[in-house]
């Protein structure tokens, strides 16, 4: 190819001025993310908010602008009694899979001397979500009934002489279900976190004779906050929206939120579900915005 | 007032427009029918009992062309056929979701004088009564949804008009099934359900349309309530229905409640469950798993359903066509045949007569002794020679219909109290 004339210095510098101008330039890196987050997060969202104003019949929705979905999800003793249960799974969920994930991060990345180890037992703990999360989640079925191997294990030890019955379809079964499925979301934060410690301050820490119980409280929780506090947004943000787990870990004899909106669409009832939705969607919001007082996460990481 | 679809798509009336110029071109050229029909593709969708790849398959064999099958659960089948009229050519739905779903205008009504067999289609779809002394069941008999004035009527019409939402395809008599093995005596009526014996070991479906009607029949048979119409109850009944329900739930009555057909097989064969709410090829699932159980009739009768076929409104020209012809085919007795080895009844049973064998016909339809070993379409063993059907023949199953799956005047209303039942 001919080499170009070259360009006017004229040219040349209106060009570098305009792309300089930091403004510009910064507009443009952030307005492909900025199409997509609106037309794919924000849009819905919206259109969710409209909807949950609209009137409904048996099997058509119709434009209005009135207030009783939100009067009847209020006026209904069912909204309060399962957003209530909606809390108390995140809450008790979170706890867990807190504990667990702490434990399970800790040991990966103190305990573990060589970094090979810790990659590759850190892999071992996605094996799971090779498979679907339904599957994982209804193998628990056959596991914990009736007759299942929990009980028919238990009996023949002689630890209990009649099967348990609270194992399955109970609120037992809902936690456990999602203990298991997210406290990878808690383990992965948290090690990232805990990785970029630096060791000379365990080192220093232990120099100043400080316990190791004493290294935990006072060096290691607070460095890991952000990762805490991201997987504490992870957990509570799914166990808050779930409905499916729900649905098949209690044969569907609990409800939480995300049931009783799956129970509207199903039956046509698009605007108060939309209203059920907004109402969790602020919810959520309201949580993680308290949580976020906690932690600066954006100062931290 | 808009119906959800057009608010959704409104790119539909464009694809109507589009279509029609389509149809104008290709109509003017000569038709060459054989070859065209192998291209054609029909979408049909509905619930699981009766969307079966071995009626798609045998489809592709006799009349050429290709059936597209999904199954979906009720809700989602309703849901489907009242939001996205586009997604599908044939809509497989019960007689209560016809009557949700036709006045959004997404099917269109079929002409009877194009089936051939329209003659011979049983008398509860045509004048709702099996035979002429009968009495009509309460709830959504099908014959009261079955028929409208014209190609374009929105409203139902009484009596045979020449016009059918649906063409009828599929019914049976609905009870509750039971593990004899694990229950021990012998069981009579509805209110078993409820009998504290069975605490935790009881299950009803989760689907509310359905759910309603046999609580229902449990109050009816506990005399807890007299109902003007099951199938169309008062709010009152509707609160008291509920409450004795919400009390038993409470009391820890049931172990879960189910929503697919597999969840209320796995219910049962795992022994969770020993008395259900339960529908026929469950408990030929469950008995061909090798594990007893027993589709027990009750005193107080049962509590019937049918399903149909229904076309969308979009269909036009060789597909309508098509569609007919497989209509046509479908009540030509192949696909009744395997549905009453499944258990169910076809809607002109002499023509499914053909494709079953007189062990077979006598087994399910008539409730005689098996003279012979009785096996499902797919080969499972279900009954041995000497047994007889759980509730006899087709005249004494039919005929104790006490009522209809329905859609009730103040479903909304139920339907908001069955959420607060499921929370509670």
């Amino acid at each position: 190819m001919p080499p170009r004339p070259p360009l006017s210095i004229f040219t040349k510098m209106k060009r570098q001025a305009v792309l300089q101008n930091r403004n510009v330039l910064g507009w443009l890196q952030a307005s492909p993310l900025a199409v997509v987050l609106l037309g794919f997060l924000v849009a819905p969202i919206v259109m969710i908010v409209i909807v949950s104003f609209w009137g409904a019949t048996e099997y058509s929705i119709y434009p209005a602008f009135q207030f009783d979905n939100y009067e009847f999800l209020f006026g209904s003793s069912v909204t309060y009694t399962v957003f209530f249960n909606t809390f108390k799974y995140a809450l008790i969920t979170w706890a867990m899979t807190l504990v667990l994930g702490f434990t399970v991060a800790y040991f990966l990345a103190f305990e573990v001397r060589s970094l090979k180890w810790q990659i590759g037992l850190f892999l071992v703990c996605t094996i799971p979500f090779w498979t679907s999360n339904i599957i994982r989640m209804i193998s628990w079925i056959p596991f914990l009934g009736r007759n299942g191997l929990a009980n028919s294990t238990l009996i023949s030890w002689g630890v209990i002489d009649e099967p348990l019955e609270w194992l399955l379809f109970s609120d037992f079964s809902v936690i456990l279900a999602f203990v298991h499925l997210y406290t990878l979301f808690m383990v992965v934060p948290i090690f990232n976190s805990m990785m970029r410690i630096d060791r000379s301050l365990l080192e220093a820490a232990r120099d100043c004779g400080a316990s190791g119980f004493q290294t935990l409280r006072n060096v290691i929780i607070p460095l890991c906050k952000p990762g805490i506090m991201i997987g504490t947004i992870f957990v509570t943000t799914l166990v808050m929206g779930d409905f499916i787990t729900v649905r098949f870990m209690s044969g569907s004899q609990r409800a939480n939120v995300g049931r009783l909106i799956s129970n509207d669409i199903s039956l046509l009832q698009y605007p108060s579900a939309s209203a059920t939705a907004v109402v969790l969607l602020c919810t959520v919001l309201i949580v993680i915005a308290l949580l976020l007082r906690l932690v600066d996460i954006r100062k931290e990481l | 007032m808009t119906t959800i679809s057009k608010v959704r798509y409104s790119r539909r009336a464009m694809l109507k427009a589009g279509g029609a110029a389509l149809a104008a071109s290709t109509l003017s050229a000569p038709m060459v029918w054989g070859q065209e029909t192998k291209n054609i593709t029909l979408r049909q969708f509905g619930t699981g009992v009766s969307n079966l790849n071995d009626v798609a398959t045998k489809v592709k064999e006799d009349l050429g062309f290709t059936l597209e099958m999904t199954a979906l659960d009720s809700d989602s089948v309703t849901q489907r056929a009242a939001t996205q009229p586009d997604s599908f050519d044939i809509a497989d739905i019960e007689y209560w979701i016809c009557k949700k779903v036709w006045p959004t205008g997404n099917l269109q009504a079929m002409d009877t004088s194009k089936i051939a067999n329209y003659d011979k289609i049983v008398g509860i779809f045509r004048s709702g009564k099996l035979t002429p002394e009968s009495t009509i069941a309460q709830g959504t008999a099908p014959h009261s949804v079955g028929f409208v004035d014209g190609p374009g009527g929105t409203s139902f019409a009484d009596s045979e008009t020449g016009w059918m939402t649906l063409i009828p395809t599929i019914y049976n008599a609905d009870t509750l099934g039971i593990r004899p093995d694990l229950i021990g005596r012998p069981i009579e009526s509805w209110t078993e359900l409820l009998n504290p014996e069975f605490k935790g070991k009881a299950s009803i479906l989760d689907i509310s349309s359905i759910g309603i009607m046999d609580m229902a029949m449990v109050c009816e048979a506990m005399g807890e309530i007299q109902y003007g119409d099951k199938g169309n109850m008062t709010k009152e009944e509707i609160d008291k229905t509920f409450a004795i329900f919400t009390e038993a739930k409470k009391a820890g009555q049931f172990r879960a409640f189910w929503k697919t057909f597999d969840e209320s097989v796995n219910l049962m064969a795992s022994g969770e469950v020993v008395i259900q709410s339960m529908w026929s090829p469950a408990i030929t699932a469950v008995k061909s798993r090798g594990i007893p159980c027993v589709y027990q009739p009750l005193k107080e009768g049962y509590r019937s359903w049918g399903g149909g076929l229904g076309l969308s409104a979009n269909l036009s020209g060789m597909e309508l066509e098509a569609a007919y012809e497989y209509i046509n085919w479908y009540l030509s007795g192949w696909v009744g045949g395997y549905l009453m080895r499944q258990g169910y009844y076809s809607a002109v049973p002499e023509t499914s007569k053909n494709f079953m064998s007189e062990n077979e016909w006598g087994y399910w339809f008539e409730g005689k002794e098996a003279t012979d070993v009785i096996t499902s379409p797919t080969g499972d063993t279900l009954a041995q020679a000497g047994e007889v059907r759980d509730g006899g023949s087709f005249e004494e199953r039919m005929g104790r219909v006490a009522c209809w799956n329905a859609v009730m005047d103040e479903n909304q209303y139920m339907v908001r109290k069955w959420n607060e039942f499921i929370a509670a």
